[in-house]
């Protein structure tokens, strides 16, 4: 079985390679990367005018399953994933019960072989129950399949227990996801702390939660020598911390959604639940910053934060309704409509954000288009206009931010391991 | 008539006109709680919902005089929100409530933009009677009415804010309402009580506002003095160590007074926790419109009533 994705322009940051060019993929591989290839006995994709990428890599997606089918399920979000041209997705252990044992880790994986769509690596909890108080079993969710550990959503407060996951985690070759939050400086918030939720009268969640949050997993980085990966960055300040732990050697690495590119705080006016998320909508001027971040290298990844919720529990009052939005379908529209029509970044550093950036991040063997690797591959129209209309999205959930938005640039085709999962109508 | 919305949702929304146009319209109601026979035929056939999820003793039953002297069929419904948990509450209250063919639902809730929330869902003239620490325009328009009425204005007026501002409803909506009517607000209370940004939330007014370190500061050569309530379980999430401090540092003295104009008014959106923020002798002084605050919510709440519930105008004059 051939597949000739034809006349596209190839974009694979990883190799540094960025023309119009033929790709030939054979038996799950890319076999071949050229000009003029052969069209004699293979199947042909025509992509002319099209970007041709690896497949994306999205770090943080919240599946809901086992526990909470009715928001999302593996399956669900799979479908979601290719349909936003992601290949592979992260699967946050939040689940009910937590993915905090290789059982659970195994559930997820069996329904993710079953669904046949995106490869999906479970990500499992750092602490029994994601409590923060002992260590999960964390060698044997790695054996299972885990590729990193997070008690994302509750962040681990204590220290020396964060100091002793990071030394286990270090061991065991796996990064520590952290949602950097100091939850006694962000208690009871629902939005950012400014002018907003001044003006509004929320409950406002201070930068200096994340702050001091990110510069501790930073110092403990340090101490344990851990590879630490800083979950959905929101502030200037800590965007300033990671480049400055970069800067110094530290194996810190972060990604951004894209609600925090293209959105602020402003948006909270009315009131709208689907505003609500954790970290919070930031300032303008943090915003800003992410972007600049972007653009000159300080983050590594766009991870969505998937987050599903049922439209019945997004319909309450404001400080009641849950956090979280999708994202998975709207991703590279919002990408590059706010990052590369807006304000001018390069798309193969768009593409290196979405594929080689969070494989590196997290160790994972995918994100190149390089002879030989396997052939996940994201075909998009980058100046496609489109209008969201969150009734056709392939996620069970509704909940977005970007109902109604006109965004440029849309998936065209999705493939993982050379097999079709996904085509635009 | 220069009032041409659905709802009355909050201060912030509305122009200067839009404001003059309410307390004007007060005025002429105002006179109807000083008749023998407290009762005009405005709102006959209406029927008006006071939906309280919070305890309010003053302005539910401001609320439900004021609409029974424009002869409105009032009812008051409270709710618990601890009983309410997960899932249906917003549209199942929604549609609960529009099924009963209301004119107008007064709402109180404690949090912030469930007016606004169900003004979407409903079709009756939703009116804001408090959100959490958001607005509570009826408060600020009566306010504004008490002061105009003492004062005959309010453009160019120094007038302090003093106390609980983070978690004020009425702080918010007042400033609103009184930095666009063209007054200047100087807010002090403890720093762990003054919201983020607070002066930023003031756009494109003739008034001005400024956050001072100290109560004295804000007091000296004030026209207005308006105290805000200060809630004794805001010590256990440590804003501030004991009341007994804050009415030392906080609290509204006659000493204090007198750093005001001489003709100073001091106004406080009650209950009054006397001895705390305010001291009886100022409470109790010739200074206090507390209980003016009082009689004119009952006509600034006709006022709303009347423009939002489809009142007409030739029929309240007879």
């Amino acid at each position: 079985m051939k597949l000739l994705i034809k006349g596209g322009r190839i974009i694979d940051p990883e190799s540094g390679f960025d023309r119009v060019a033929d790709l030939l993929i054979e038996d799950g591989r890319v076999a071949q990367v050229g000009s003029s290839l052969s069209e004699s006995g293979v199947e042909i994709f025509d992509a002319a005018g099209l970007i041709v990428a690896p497949g994306f890599i999205d770090l943080h997606v919240h599946l809901r399953e086992p526990g909470e089918e009715y928001k999302e399920t593996v399956a669900s979000g799979a479908e979601a994933a290719v349909a936003g041209g992601f290949t592979s997705i992260c699967a946050m252990p939040n689940t009910k019960p937590v993915n905090d044992n290789a059982s659970v880790t195994r559930y997820i994986i069996d329904k993710a072989r079953e669904a046949r769509l995106a490869n999906v690596y479970p990500v499992g909890a750092i602490t029994r129950g994601s409590m923060g108080e002992e260590l999960a079993e964390i060698a044997e969710m790695k054996e299972a399949g885990a590729i990193a550990i997070s008690d994302d959503g509750r962040p681990v407060m204590n220290s020396q227990v964060m100091r002793h996951a990071m030394e286990y985690a270090r061991d065991h070759n796996l990064v520590v996801v952290d949602h950097c939050q100091d939850t006694c400086l962000s208690a009871g918030g629902v939005m950012n702390e400014g002018r907003y939720s001044t003006l509004l009268g929320l409950k406002g969640m201070s930068v200096a939660a994340e702050d001091n949050h990110v510069s501790r997993d930073v110092i403990l980085s340090e101490v344990t020598g851990a590879r630490v990966h800083i979950a959905h960055i929101s502030t200037g300040g800590a965007v300033e911390m990671v480049r400055r732990a970069k800067g110094r050697g530290l194996s810190v690495t972060c990604e951004v959604t894209p609600h925090h590119l293209a959105l602020t705080d402003e948006s909270v006016l009315g009131f709208d639940t689907n505003t609500k998320m954790n970290p919070p909508l930031r300032s303008e001027a943090d915003r800003l910053v992410l972007i600049e971040a972007v653009r000159d290298g300080a983050i590594d990844a766009i991870a969505t934060d998937h987050a599903p919720h049922h439209a019945d529990e997004k319909m309450l009052e404001y400080d009641r309704a849950p956090f979280g939005v999708i994202g998975l379908e709207t991703a590279l529209g919002v990408v590059l409509t706010v990052l590369h029509h807006q304000s001018g970044i390069a798309l193969t550093r768009i593409v290196e954000m979405l594929t080689i950036g969070p494989a590196r991040a997290f160790g994972l063997p995918r994100g190149t288009l390089a002879a030989g690797a396997i052939a996940d591959v994201t075909i998009f129209d980058a100046d496609r206009e489109w209008t969201v209309d969150a009734r056709r999205f392939k996620s069970k959930s509704r909940n977005t931010p970007f109902g109604g938005w006109k965004l440029r640039g849309r998936v065209a085709a999705t493939f993982v391991e050379g097999r079709e999962v996904f085509r635009a109508e | 008539m220069a009032f041409n919305h659905k709802d009355l949702l909050g201060i912030r929304e509305l122009s200067v006109e839009e404001i003059n146009s309410i307390l004007d319209t007060a005025e002429s109601f105002k006179e109807v709680s000083r008749r023998s026979i407290k009762k005009v035929p405005t709102l006959r056939g209406k029927t008006i919902i006071n939906f309280f999820f919070e305890a309010s003793t003053r302005t539910r039953t401001s609320f439900e005089i004021a609409a029974k002297r424009l002869s409105a069929d009032a009812i008051n419904i409270s709710a618990s929100t601890s009983s309410v948990t997960k899932g249906e509450t917003l549209i199942d209250t929604a549609r609960n409530l529009e099924a009963m063919a209301p004119d107008a639902i007064v709402i109180r809730h404690p949090t912030p933009g469930v007016p606004h929330q169900l003004a979407r869902l409903i079709d009756a003239a939703i009116i804001n009677g408090g959100d959490g620490a958001h607005e509570h325009p009826t408060q600020a328009l009566l306010d504004a009415f008490t002061i105009r009425e003492r004062k005959g204005r309010i453009h160019g007026l120094q007038v302090a804010i003093i106390g609980d501002i983070m978690h004020s409803r009425v702080a918010r909506s007042n400033t609103h309402l009184l930095t666009k009517m063209g007054a200047h607000l100087r807010i002090a209370g403890p720093r762990t009580l003054i919201p983020t940004q607070y002066e930023k939330i003031v756009e494109d007014s003739e008034g001005s506002l400024t956050v001072c370190d100290r109560i004295e500061d804000a007091i000296s050569g004030s026209d207005v003095v308006m105290m805000l309530r200060i809630q004794r379980e805001r010590m256990s999430d440590a804003f501030f160590p004991s009341l007994k401090e804050y009415s030392i540092q906080y609290g509204l003295t006659a000493k204090r007074l007198e750093l005001a104009a001489s003709d100073a008014i001091v106004m406080h959106p009650g209950p009054v926790n006397r001895g705390v923020e305010i001291s009886s002798e100022v409470v109790d002084s010739a200074h206090s419109l507390v209980l003016d605050q009082v009689t004119n919510g009952v006509a600034i709440r006709m006022a709303v009533l009347f423009l939002l519930a489809g009142g007409k105008t030739e029929a309240h004059s007879d």
